[in-house]
């Protein structure tokens, strides 16, 4: 479904604040499938994600959506089959207009827009309906800007929003990593709900362990701008949130003897 | 009184000139500055297309586009090449100026002999009820034919805030105002705000050449200097209008603006009635403008402290 084949990406390159953000990621997803990326800071694992939503060009290697080579479209041109939710509640609404036309906005993902009517009755009944099963109260406040909406409230609203029209891959940037422990667990159900509803393929980066261990059928594990692991299947159903401390353990260990002593080793054994 | 009806007139003629600058400086939050130029441009190319006998409506429309290439290009300057808002305005607002010098050809231009639009609603009115009709309003002796321009400009505008209300509420539209409200969400779902920004510069550019275009024909002349403080003018009719309506509902923040522009110009008038110096009237409005942009924040900061008093007592 998503074919990711070797990218890189250099931030500022050759200047002081040079980061060498993707170090050659490739990652095969298959359809149906809910991924969930884990890394250190910095670990390049929102990077990847901003890399196959096209917020930047990837400087070497392809992106392969369901068969379309899709590595120089535009942001939003990739929108057209990618739904996105952001680790920033304030990022994926627009707070001065209304739910209603939210949603609306969001009926339209990827399609032409033209002068037709904005808000059509028949589909302020359907939006009640979407925002009902949410039970927070939503559905008597459609008219109300987004803006006075808590953070949660807001990602679950983004969450619909970037399902309304069943895309071909979910994008969840840390989209809990904001919201207290209790919301980040209602968000949760409900992403898991809509996954499981519209069978959505899904990349879902999270700093949580707990929910890689609970959620998806595999785990990437992000190192350096690299992919450090990889677990599928029944590896990935055996995995314990120990074990993935244990992992991290083992790259930060890496880590402390790693630049300088590479460098080093590099000169005199390469 | 026909002074005051004079001054509710051109208070509606630069309500299309507020209505500019509500679409670039609230739906867009782009502080675009071709307007003084593009409101030149339109008094300009409004005026040499009418003394080269060209209808003037036609002349009107022409001006329309015309102001909407200007916002165009500032719209490009700004996406294409990542230059500031604000800067990219002074480019194509200095440009203008050369390029409104040519097509006038010189520096000022009369219309008092043309026929405008103006003048047909003259010519209407003498029609209706004979030359030099005068009619008693609320106890004031005011020419018909005033009446009659006043309605006349009334229609336009009403006729054209329905057309911008109506224009943001459809598809693309929604999306226009999304681009100014959140850039990142609108193109997460499929909008090149690109392509949004130069449109919208454009529309709102498009409205002050019109506004531009129809003062000209109202004062008989279109001068090369008229856009000169223009931005703010158009500025501060948008933010009186907000204070008084106090709604944020687009229908109402757009009625806002031509409200904000009437009285703006009202004001005006009975300030150089009483004795103001003309030439203070540029630093005056820029005052106003920065006053009623500090203003929200002042209130802010002074609950804060009496807030803080109250707890620390």
């Amino acid at each position: 479904m998503l074919k990711i084949e070797n990218i890189k990406k250099t931030f500022n390159p050759g200047t002081a604040n040079e980061v060498k953000a993707l170090q050659g990621i490739t990652i095969e997803v298959e359809e149906r499938s809910f991924v969930c990326v884990l890394g250190t800071n910095g670990s390049g694992k929102s990077t990847a994600l901003n890399a196959v939503a096209g917020s930047f060009m990837v400087d070497e290697g392809t992106i392969t959506l369901d068969g379309v080579n899709i590595t120089r479209w535009s942001e939003h041109k990739r929108a057209r089959y990618i739904g996105r939710v952001f680790q920033n509640p304030f990022s994926g609404t627009a707070p001065d207009m209304s739910i209603q036309e939210n949603l609306a906005l969001a009926l339209k993902r990827g399609q032409k827009r033209g002068f037709g009517w904005g808000l059509p009755r028949h589909v302020v009944e359907e939006f009640k309906k979407m925002v009902t099963p949410l039970n927070m109260g939503l559905e008597e406040r459609l008219e109300n800007p987004i803006g006075k909406l808590s953070g949660g409230q807001r990602q679950a609203l983004t969450l619909l929003m970037s399902t309304a029209i069943k895309p071909k891959l979910l994008l969840l940037d840390e989209h809990t990593a904001a919201l207290d422990p209790k919301t980040a667990n209602k968000v949760i159900d409900l992403t898991q709900q809509v996954i499981a509803r519209d069978k959505l393929t899904t990349l879902m980066v999270t700093h949580s362990m707990q929910q890689a261990v609970n959620l998806g059928d595999r785990i990437i594990m992000m190192h350096q701008g690299k992919v450090a692991y990889d677990f599928k299947g029944e590896d990935k159903k055996r995995l314990k949130v120990n074990d993935l401390l244990k992992l991290f353990d083992e790259l930060r260990r890496k880590d402390n003897i790693d630049p300088a002593v590479t460098t080093l080793l590099e000169q005199y054994y390469v | 009184m026909s002074l005051l009806i004079g001054s509710v007139i051109i208070g509606l003629i630069l309500a299309l000139l507020a209505l500019g600058l509500f679409i670039s400086f609230r739906i867009f939050n782009f502080p675009d500055i071709t307007a003084e130029g593009s409101f030149t441009f339109g008094a300009a190319t409004g005026a040499a297309l009418i003394v080269a006998g060209v209808n003037p409506l036609l002349a009107c429309l022409v001006a329309f586009l015309a102001g909407m290439v200007a916002g165009a290009v500032t719209g490009m300057i700004h996406t294409r090449f990542k230059i500031n808002p604000l800067l990219a305005g002074i480019l194509v607002m200095t440009a203008l100026y050369s390029v409104n010098l040519h097509v006038m050809g010189k520096s000022n231009m009369p219309l008092l002999n043309e026929t405008t639009v103006f003048t047909w609603i003259e010519n209407f009115s003498v029609w209706i009820s004979g030359a030099d009709a005068k009619t008693n309003l609320i106890g004031w002796e005011v020419a018909v034919k005033d009446l009659w321009l006043l309605l006349f400009c009334l229609v336009i505008i009403v006729f054209f805030c329905y057309l911008l209300w109506w224009f943001f509420k459809t598809n693309i539209g929604t999306a226009m105002r999304a681009t100014g409200d959140n850039d990142q969400m609108i193109r997460a779902l499929g909008v090149n705000t690109k392509s949004m920004i130069v449109a919208g510069v454009a529309l709102s550019n498009g409205f002050i050449a019109l506004a531009g275009a129809m003062l000209a024909q109202y004062q008989g002349f279109a001068d090369v200097q008229m856009g000169i403080g223009m931005m703010v003018w158009g500025l501060a009719s948008v933010i009186i209008g907000e204070a008084i309506i106090n709604d944020n509902s687009l229908g109402f923040v757009i009625a806002g603006a031509v409200i904000g522009s009437v009285l703006f110009r009202l004001l005006v008038a009975i300030a150089l009635r009483w004795g103001l110096n003309p030439n203070d009237l540029k630093i005056i409005t820029a005052l106003f403008v920065f006053i009623a942009l500090i203003l929200p924040g002042l209130m802010k900061n002074k609950k804060k402290f009496t807030f803080k008093r109250k707890a620390h007592a």
